[in-house]
């Protein structure tokens, strides 16, 4: 078998930035059946081994490029892990302060409605700080793709209690378990959302496995296509994934811990489908 | 063109479309809620897009966005909304997008007096939210002059990728003047901001990213350095200042916005009992008119600063004149006003006294 990796790697971090040199000869257009979409760039990510963030990335990349809409397309980075989407992402982005990206691209896409808007937050960003911004963009049927990583953590802090946090969970701020009668309860948002008539499309998705994977692409294909369209509200996209650096365990566990825990309470699916209640 | 009797907020808002405003963002705050309700009413049938906000925090960040795309846009609010917005305004001065921010002030602290204020003047000229950053400060006095710094205001912020602010109060917003609207070329003041605004990636290019973040500290002392730069440039550029009978003046009035209407009225007062007092009234707060002051104290034999707070803008006079005349203080709060006789009574008190002194 040929190699995938280059003996003597002196510098992983040069190879991962893409320097040709290193370049695996296995590869050849004939027999290419992956390659990276040109909009995702070509940078190491920051983010922790085993997190669903570079999935998720990829997945809106390949989506954005799919659709043709890269040149109309303007993006919404939170405060959080995904505070460098950005560098990234190469479509247009703005960051945006914690908690404020639906109302960041409210402005944008009230002054040029053709383009075609999405923001990318984190629990904490949307669901505790951006929570009035979240769901007054949704009642007021704002078009375009809300993009919600749900870990159920703060991770770019160091693993406090998010709004998400399952009851029991250990986390910084609450070492002994979230005690519900202190804490306060899980909050699922996008049940919250859903009967809104504002929201067009809510959905509940992960990236912890090839087959969740695939339906969160086409979740995300569905979401930009409506709002393409024209779509007459909000599309919703929750993806629940994993913080292995904040849940404090390996990524194999962290998946273990969503198929065997978290998805019974953040139950994967549709919650609203167009044209449906 | 025909003088027409407008309120100070309409007349505003009416400014804004005239210039060209693409969006307005807002929320519902006395008293500063006319300017809402005319935009409401005009912008969406002239061209702009209207939005009622949900809060004034979700109001500043939705110019943040709408600024960032490069089109003309604003947000107007009154005092505690506008302590509000500081965090979106903080953001939107290092992320360097122009837009246009008013301010029409009421009594604090806190939820205060919905009646007008000077409160205010810190906030607006020294940052107001958090790191360091400044913004042009624009104060009317009138009406007329509601409407007429809104193009100047759009016209700098565009200039300098900066927010602008109007600071005008409760009195100005709630009253009603003849004005007169200047003509003004939207397409001739229409500024290309292609090259750096998120409007959707440019063929052949990278994309652009707006953002205020820079997590090395080495890049984001040069991103405070070229700031700074920037209000350098403003301030050896861009003072306005207004002067009344200072030509032979001994003695001198500093007042902004409502305050210097009032302290116009107190100079003619002591004219006519032979006093030589006159008036300094700044027009743009930031940048100061600090230089005009010092040669000013080389004249006077004192200063007399009129605010409806309890001595803001009197620092920046002290820190102007650099300890050469004294600089006194009257001022009223919580939404009075000063009054013409009271501030006569204040002038006596240095003027006259003075002149006591001298004589024997």
């Amino acid at each position: 078998m040929a190699q995938l990796f280059p003996e003597n790697l002196d510098d992983p971090y040069l190879y991962l930035a893409g320097d040709e040199s290193h370049k695996c000869e296995l590869i050849e257009e004939m027999n290419q059946v992956w390659r990276r979409p040109d909009s995702l760039i070509d940078t190491p990510m920051h983010y922790c081994p085993g997190c669903g963030h570079s999935v998720a990335h990829r997945l809106l990349m390949e989506v954005v490029e799919e659709l043709d809409i890269v040149e109309r397309t303007v993006g919404i980075a939170p405060v959080g892990c995904a505070v460098f989407a950005y560098n990234y992402l190469n479509v247009d982005m703005q960051e945006a302060a914690h908690g404020r990206a639906p109302a960041v691209a409210t402005g944008i896409k009230r002054v040029l409605p053709d383009r075609i808007l999405f923001t990318y937050q984190g629990d904490g960003d949307l669901a505790a700080i951006g929570t009035a911004e979240t769901i007054h963009a949704v009642n007021r049927g704002e078009k375009m793709v809300i993009i919600f990583i749900n870990n159920g953590i703060y991770g770019m802090t160091g693993g406090q209690m998010a709004p998400t946090t399952l009851e029991g969970a250990k986390t910084s701020t609450t070492i002994f378990g979230r005690d519900t009668s202190v804490h306060g309860h899980p909050l699922r948002i996008a049940e919250m959302i859903a009967p809104l008539p504002g929201a067009y499309y809510v959905t509940r998705q992960a990236v912890n496995t090839a087959k969740h994977v695939r339906k969160t692409k086409k979740a995300l294909l569905n979401a930009f296509q409506y709002q393409i369209d024209g779509a007459n509200g909000t599309c919703f996209v929750e993806i629940v994934s994993n913080c292995p650096s904040g849940w404090k365990m390996t990524p194999l566990e962290s998946n273990e811990l969503l198929e065997d825990e978290i998805f019974q309470f953040y139950k994967l699916g549709d919650l609203k489908l167009p044209g449906k209640e | 063109m025909a003088k027409k009797l407008m309120k100070g907020n309409e007349a505003l808002a009416e400014a804004a479309i005239r210039a060209g405003v693409k969006g307005y963002f807002g929320y519902p705050i006395t008293p500063q809620s006319e300017l809402l309700e005319y935009l409401s009413r005009e912008l969406p049938q002239r061209g702009g897009a209207f939005l009622q906000a949900e809060s004034e925090v979700a109001a500043i960040n939705m110019v943040y966005g709408a600024a960032g795309a490069g089109e003309r846009v604003m947000t107007s609010t009154s005092s505690p909304g506008f302590s509000l917005m500081q965090e979106g305004i903080s953001y939107i001065a290092c992320a360097e997008l122009p837009c246009l921010l008013v301010n029409v002030m009421r009594g604090g602290p806190g939820l205060g007096t919905i009646q007008p204020s000077q409160g205010d003047y810190f906030q607006a000229v020294k940052g107001g939210g958090h790191g360091d950053y400044k913004l042009p400060v624009l104060a009317p006095n009138s009406v007329q002059e509601m409407a007429e710094f809104v193009y100047d205001g759009f016209d700098l912020a565009d200039k300098y990728r900066n927010p602008v602010l109007i600071l005008s109060d409760g009195a100005l917003g709630q009253m009603m003047e003849a004005v007169e609207f200047p003509d003004y070329d939207i397409e001739a003041h229409k500024v290309d901001h292609s090259e750096w605004a998120t409007r959707g990636r440019r063929k052949g290019h990278d994309h652009n990213v707006l953002t205020s973040l820079y997590i090395q500290p080495d890049k984001m002392e040069a991103i405070n350095q070229h700031l700074q730069e920037k209000y350098q440039l403003i301030e050896a550029r861009e003072v306005r200042f207004e002067t009344i009978m200072t030509e032979d003046a001994d003695f001198l009035l500093v007042a902004f916005g409502l305050s210097s209407r009032v302290a116009h009225k107190s100079v003619e007062m002591a004219r006519e009992k032979g006093y030589k007092i006159g008036l300094l009234r700044p027009v743009t707060l930031f940048p100061f008119p600090s230089e005009i002051l010092f040669q000013l104290a080389g004249q006077v034999r004192g200063m007399l600063v009129i605010e409806m707070n309890t001595g803001q803008m009197v620092e920046d006079v002290r820190l102007a004149v650099r300890g050469k005349v004294p600089v006194q203080f009257y001022g009223r709060q919580g939404g009075m006003i000063p009054q013409p006789d009271a501030i006569l009574h204040e002038i006596e008190k240095y003027y006259t006294q003075r002149l006591a002194v001298e004589v024997d």
